[in-house]
């Protein structure tokens, strides 16, 4: 016997995302071309589960391959700023499109996209933020933070986290010397 | 890491009507997927914070020189309560003496920005600050140092 049928995908392709999604307890909303709204903070392993159900229907969350790219940028740039003991000196479009496989342009391109601003800027913040725990730590003097960071001089890490945080840093160490006595007075 | 497109929840409390419109317009030029709402002073903002069911913004612009309850009461009070730990704190005012800011960042606050006299000029401060602040929110950075003056 064979029979013939009709159908709609695209009522079929809703029904399973509802279906899935209620089945992992996520809170959603389907709205149209392919998006899905979630209401709620879903945990990684919901994530993973929801992502491999629906790969056996053949649908695939997009945006997480790009998200996760961006999240291997990121974690590259912020071992090159952290665990190396000084930054490398070859270009950093060179360590990172080594290091991920990608062409630097790709991937300036896509975080740029993503993140609302370049990968050059992000290693700023970073830096500045090294230099941030740095100071917090008062083990180095802003001499060796900055020959730590790779600035050619204190002047010049100065300015930098000046156009970061707006600041400088020693008036970044008074606030939160300050900050620190007052959580002391309550204590 | 997952990323929902939410739109950013922005909060201003600012007893100047015409400030309080040049805000919200700014934000609707830039186009960002943001959702303003607006005070008209602290106690209006403290009244609706203080309702264990309100939702809590992403970032509060707090003007430093209201009635009834000024922008610096306001910190003091959010800063004192755990359950608004995550709300970035943007202190908006017309003062750029260093004292101010000063304080206004060991009182807790994350952001200062002095009030632009031109629109374009508000349009950029608010895009740079919102930026700013997305990274601190996406990438895991410290918020107990965060600090922006601009």
């Amino acid at each position: 016997m064979k029979l013939y049928i009709k159908y709609d995908g695209i009522v079929a392709c809703r029904v399973i995302l509802q279906e899935q999604l209620e089945r992992l307890e996520v809170k959603h909303q389907l709205l149209d071309l392919g998006e899905i709204e979630i209401s709620d903070e879903v945990s990684e392993e919901t994530f993973s589960e929801l992502q491999d159900s629906l790969n056996k229907y053949g649908i695939s969350i997009l945006n997480n391959q790009k998200s996760q790219l961006i999240q291997r940028i990121k974690d590259a740039i912020v071992e090159m700023v952290y665990e190396k003991d000084k930054l490398p000196t070859t270009t950093i479009s060179h360590y990172l499109s080594e290091k991920l496989n990608f062409s630097y342009g790709y991937i300036a391109n896509i975080f740029s996209e993503y993140t609302f601003t370049s990968i050059e800027n992000f290693i700023i913040i970073q830096k500045i933020e090294r230099a941030k725990k740095l100071i917090v730590e008062e083990e180095l003097t802003l001499t060796e933070i900055s020959y730590k960071l790779n600035y050619s001089s204190v002047a010049h890490l100065s300015s930098q986290f000046k156009k970061v945080t707006g600041l400088t840093p020693s008036m970044f160490k008074r606030i939160i010397d300050k900050r620190r006595l007052l959580v002391n007075q309550v204590e | 890491m997952i990323t929902h497109k939410d739109p950013i929840q922005i909060f201003l409390a600012d007893d100047d009507e015409d400030d309080r419109n040049f805000f919200t317009e700014a934000i609707t030029e830039l186009k960002m997927e943001s959702k303003v709402t607006t005070f008209k002073d602290g106690k209006d903002l403290m009244d609706y914070l203080e309702n264990p069911d309100s939702k809590l913004p992403h970032i509060l612009f707090l003007d430093l020189n209201m009635p009834c309850k000024t922008g610096f009461d306001c910190l003091k009070e959010i800063r004192a309560n755990n359950r608004f730990k995550d709300i970035s704190i943007a202190i908006y005012s017309t003062s750029s003496s260093e004292k101010d800011i000063e304080e206004t960042f060991v009182g807790g606050a994350n952001i200062y920005i002095k009030k632009p006299n031109d629109f374009s000029k508000l349009k950029k401060v608010i895009k740079d600050v919102v930026n700013i602040n997305w990274q601190f929110h996406s990438s895991g950075l410290n918020k107990e140092t965060f600090f922006f003056s601009i």
